[in-house]
């Protein structure tokens, strides 16, 4: 995947751990993991390429153990052989020279049961000049901006005791707005597999209807309590939130830093309606993690609004004596799921009747996290309804209300289907992260500004 | 591990003959780092982790078009396959672009940090230790239910090299040394969980081992563990509308988003409405905008000595300088690189920055400093009359023109008459940024002016994580809308 010469990643990488293990002395166990992309990526302002380029690039991340002891590290792979050997090599050998400075380590926990996976999606993705072709029609005489990012991205696992696991995948997004002025517009994700004309040009339809619907004179609401639908992304920021700050991690729950800890302690439960999951056999993200442990296809973290289970990291197992699920290090869900209900998909409007229909949350964050009251605003395409009618678009409005409101007591309903989500975040490297999650009908959803 | 390429002769002899002379402008920016993370949680060493991450990014401007390539392949043919992707995207973004200016300039110059105290007089035992101490020291009692100390060290070297097809070449060498250490202490009792900290993440910037105590970091941890248990027993922070003293640990945070963040001209001119946002200021508020009080004076300030985000050059390679950005609580000047400059036509600063060889620069805020006034922090105290003193922020939300925004604290103490009469916890405060400002009626001198930063801005498509640097004294807003929690 070299820019200068296409290499094969997962036999470059089943390579380097092969080669890795003739270099470790004695007792030594070398666990190691690589990620990776080459990604093209065009970056648009008003229907023009602001930033347009190719990133290439891979991480190899090695953990050497002896006995309980060990130490970690991890470099930037070249793509040739000779290099990356030599640099692996001399990388073993700092580490080798740090774990004479470390103690044992009661937490240390990796698979030593090999069991290995591969999995590898390719898509059929466009030239990057025939997306950019397609996008700048899309665009023509519309101020869209946002970002298109095509290409492959990998990780693998791999340790001295013969596994390999690989996940890789060829993906493009298109995550974009339609502005119409200041901050009123259409916020829309075209991504997948395969790019689909048809698909794309629907999608363009529905975001082209959407800012229509801006055209009229926004309103600007007062402080209130008001009736809300929140649409699947404006879930996606409020689930993302308790995902972060360890809601359905076990560290966060053993040190009380939970934002649900009126569950743990006071016995609080959230609507019955609500059904929380880990769902890998469902999301986009490899389906294991960088000890070597294998997820689960599913973990139900909330059943009908009670507690059922953590994700448990290797550490954690480690640390509190329990089995790992095979969590990431932060104990967050990368497939999370939310079940549908039963609210008519296409008739959330007359379900909300007259309310508030917000599109999208923005930068969410807690008030007070060992209540889990939240606060964010609403975001690009947010409107007043009546009676099942668009009345106005509404000015941004800051919430401030907590999951045990919002997810409890006053919520009146889920969407009877549940939308799929991918992450567009690219920090570091192209998330593979996904949600699936319906819309919510919230009786009461208090706004402080 | 093993020999840094920006020392290497040999490396930059073929980096720049493959950077081309026949284009507009050229680039090649080698970004060379090496970290050390280090941990101990509940008294016992997390894993010690070391990073070496090495790659370059070429940047190619020609025919009004502009291409980027990054790779963290550096042999002669990886180099070479970068530059001919930079090549096509150069083509194929010809005509498309937003702007067709190109650099022209060709600067040389070098930066370093300044070190004083190295890190041979703190060998890895000892930086151990010294973790595994703050440890104990937080770990007093059986409420304190979580805590940690960790110290994470970043050398990062530089090399910008540019070429064109005019001859001219430039070479600018940076070499940055970081320090960023961190404690933390969780207390619970029920339904209350209360985390202190050293400064939030705030008390890192350049330098060697001197940054430890620059911050007091040895001395700090049986305060942050006694004030976790403090807040486990205070009432929650009174609701009303009342006078607030921002500590400079918070002051930065309402520097950070309120002022640095509206001010960045890509968001202005609308880059970022996507995902990180627009703003609410806009272009023809420039020299006369009353931003805040005339006692509010805002300096972008990459010369300050061993701040977070000091440099001598941009990574466009801008030589970088003092400005002043609002001065008297008048607006004068954005946040905005050449490029961005050239696009506005407004003035701006050198602040086109990038988070690693793998990310183009973008705006960013550099060192963002409030200047200090002339009270002192007693005067202050002294003359409000019911309100309350914040530190350490905790929480942070503003809306996508960073106007409406509400913010949290990890500690307030309660003024009356004044005079603190005791902590109160889940602080809390929201206003609007564009009149915020104005109702500064208080800025401490220097004796309470902090110099700090702030180690995760996010922001960008694609996304990218960069220090910024931010200093202020303590300063007090008066009529502020104050909030407290429910547990």
């Amino acid at each position: 995947m070299s820019l200068a010469t296409p290499i094969d990643d997962q036999s470059y990488f089943d390579g380097l751990v092969t080669a890795a293990t003739t270099m470790l002395v004695g007792d030594e166990v070398l666990l190691a993991n690589v990620s990776g992309e080459r990604t093209d990526f065009i970056r648009l302002n008003n229907s023009e390429v602001r930033q347009a380029g190719t990133i290439d690039q891979r991480t190899l991340t090695v953990d050497l153990v002896e006995g309980r002891r060990h130490t970690a590290g991890s470099i930037r792979l070249t793509g040739e052989r000779a290099i990356d050997d030599a640099r692996v090599a001399a990388l073993l050998t700092q580490l080798r020279d740090q774990r004479r400075h470390v103690t044992d380590d009661p937490y240390l926990l990796y698979n030593t049961e090999p069991t290995s996976t591969s999995r590898i999606e390719r898509g059929s993705i466009p030239d990057p000049d025939a997306a950019l072709a397609d996008i700048r029609t899309a665009g023509a005489g519309r101020d869209l901006v946002g970002i298109y990012a095509s290409g492959d991205t990998f990780q693998g696992f791999g340790n001295s005791l013969g596994q390999r696991n690989w996940f890789q995948s060829s993906t493009f997004n298109l995550d974009w707005c339609f502005y119409l002025r200041a901050d009123k517009a259409a916020k829309n994700l075209y991504a997948g597999f395969d790019w689909d004309d048809a698909a794309f040009a629907q999608k363009i339809d529905w975001s082209a209807r959407q800012v229509r619907a801006l055209e009229r004179e926004p309103i600007t609401l007062a402080p209130g309590e008001y009736r809300t639908y929140l649409a699947p992304r404006a879930m996606e920021e409020l689930v993302q939130l308790l995902s972060w700050y360890g809601a359905f991690g076990l560290r966060a729950h053993e040190t009380k830093q939970t934002p649900l800890l009126r569950m743990l302690v006071d016995g609080e439960r959230l609507s019955p309606m609500l059904t929380i999951t880990e769902d890998t056999a469902n999301g986009v993200a490899a389906n294991f993690q960088s000890a070597g442990f294998l997820r689960p296809d599913r973990v139900p973290l909330i059943v009908e609004g009670a507690y059922a289970n953590t994700l448990v990291s290797p550490r954690s197992a480690q640390e509190y004596g329990v089995p790992t699920n095979g969590a990431t290090s932060g104990e967050y869900p990368e497939s999370l799921a939310i079940s549908p209900g039963s609210v008519p998909t296409d008739a959330v409007n007359e379900a909300l009747g007259s309310g508030l229909f917000v599109g999208n949350l923005w930068y969410t964050n807690f008030s007070d996290q060992a209540a889990c009251r939240t606060t964010g605003m609403t975001r690009f395409a947010t409107f007043w309804m009546d009676d099942g009618d668009i009345v106005a678009p509404v000015d941004v409005l800051r919430f401030d209300d907590t999951a045990f409101h919002l997810f409890g007591d006053r919520l009146e309903g889920l969407t009877d289907t549940a939308e799929v989500l991918l992450d567009t975040a690219t920090y570091g490297e192209r998330s593979t992260g996904s949600s699936r999650l319906p819309g919510a009908v919230v009786g009461a959803m208090r706004f402080v500004l | 591990m093993t020999d840094l390429l920006i020392d290497s002769p040999t490396f930059e002899d073929r980096l720049r003959s493959v950077l081309p002379t026949d284009v507009d402008y050229a680039s090649a920016r080698l970004v060379d780092e090496r970290a050390e993370r280090l941990t101990v949680r509940r008294n016992e060493l997390e894993p010690v982790f070391n990073e070496f991450d090495t790659g370059v990014m070429i940047t190619i401007w020609d025919g009004g078009g502009l291409g980027y390539a990054a790779t963290s392949d550096l042999s002669e043919a990886g180099l070479e396959a970068a530059v001919e992707r930079a090549r096509y995207w150069a083509g194929v973004t010809a005509g498309s672009m937003v702007t067709t200016v190109a650099p022209t300039d060709h600067p040389v110059g070098s930066y370093a940090s300044p070190v004083e105290v190295t890190w041979d007089t703190l060998p890895l035992d000892d930086r151990i230790e010294l973790l595994r101490q703050q440890s104990r020291l937080l770990g007093i009692d059986d409420r304190i239910v979580n805590w940690g100390a960790s110290l994470v060290r970043r050398d990062v070297d530089q090399l910008l090299l540019t070429a064109s097809r005019t001859g001219d070449a430039g070479r600018i060498e940076q070499r940055f040394r970081f320090v960023y250490p961190s404690l933390r202490a969780t207390a619970n009792e029920g339904v209350n969980t209360q985390t202190r900290t050293f400064g939030g993440h705030a008390f890192c910037g350049q330098g060697g081992a001197e940054v430890l105590g620059r911050y007091g970091f040895g001395d700090a941890a049986s305060r942050v563990a006694n004030e976790a248990l403090e807040l486990l027993t205070a009432p929650n922070c009174p609701t009303g509308v009342m006078d607030v003293l921002l500590a400079p640990d918070q002051m930065i945070l309402q520097i950070h988003e309120s002022i640095g963040h509206p001010l960045e001209l890509d968001r202005i001119l609308g880059d970022e409405r996507n995902y990180a946002g627009t703003s609410f200021v806009t272009p023809d508020m420039f020299g006369t905008y009353r931003y805040g009080s005339e006692l509010l004076n805002v300096t972008f300030d990459p010369t300050v000595p061993g701040q977070l985000a000091s440099y001598a050059f941009d990574d466009d390679g801008t030589p970088a300088e003092r400005q002043y950005l609002i001065r008297d609580g008048i607006l004068e000047r954005g946040l905005g690189g050449a490029v961005s400059q050239a696009r506005s036509g407004l003035p701006g600063v050198a602040n086109s920055r990038a988070e690693n060889w793998n990310r183009p620069p973008i705006d960013r805020m550099a060192n963002l400093n409030v200047e200090p006034g002339e009270s002192t922090v007693a005067e202050l105290i002294a003359s409000i009359e019911h309100g309350v003193y914040l530190h350490t922020n905790n929480s942070w939300s503003i809306d996508d023109s960073r106007n409406k925004f509400q913010f949290g604290c990890e500690y307030g103490q309660l003024i009356e008459d004044g005079e603190i009469v005791g902590a109160v916890r889940n602080p809390g405060y929201r206003g609007i940024s564009s009149t915020f400002w104005r109702s500064l009626t208080g800025v401490a001198d220097r004796d309470s002016f902090t110099v700090m930063g702030t180690p995760n801005c996010g922001k960008g498509e694609l996304n990218q994580m960069i220090g910024t640097g931010h200093a202020s004294p303590a300063c007090r807003f008066s009529d502020v809308e104050v909030f407290g929690g429910e547990s």
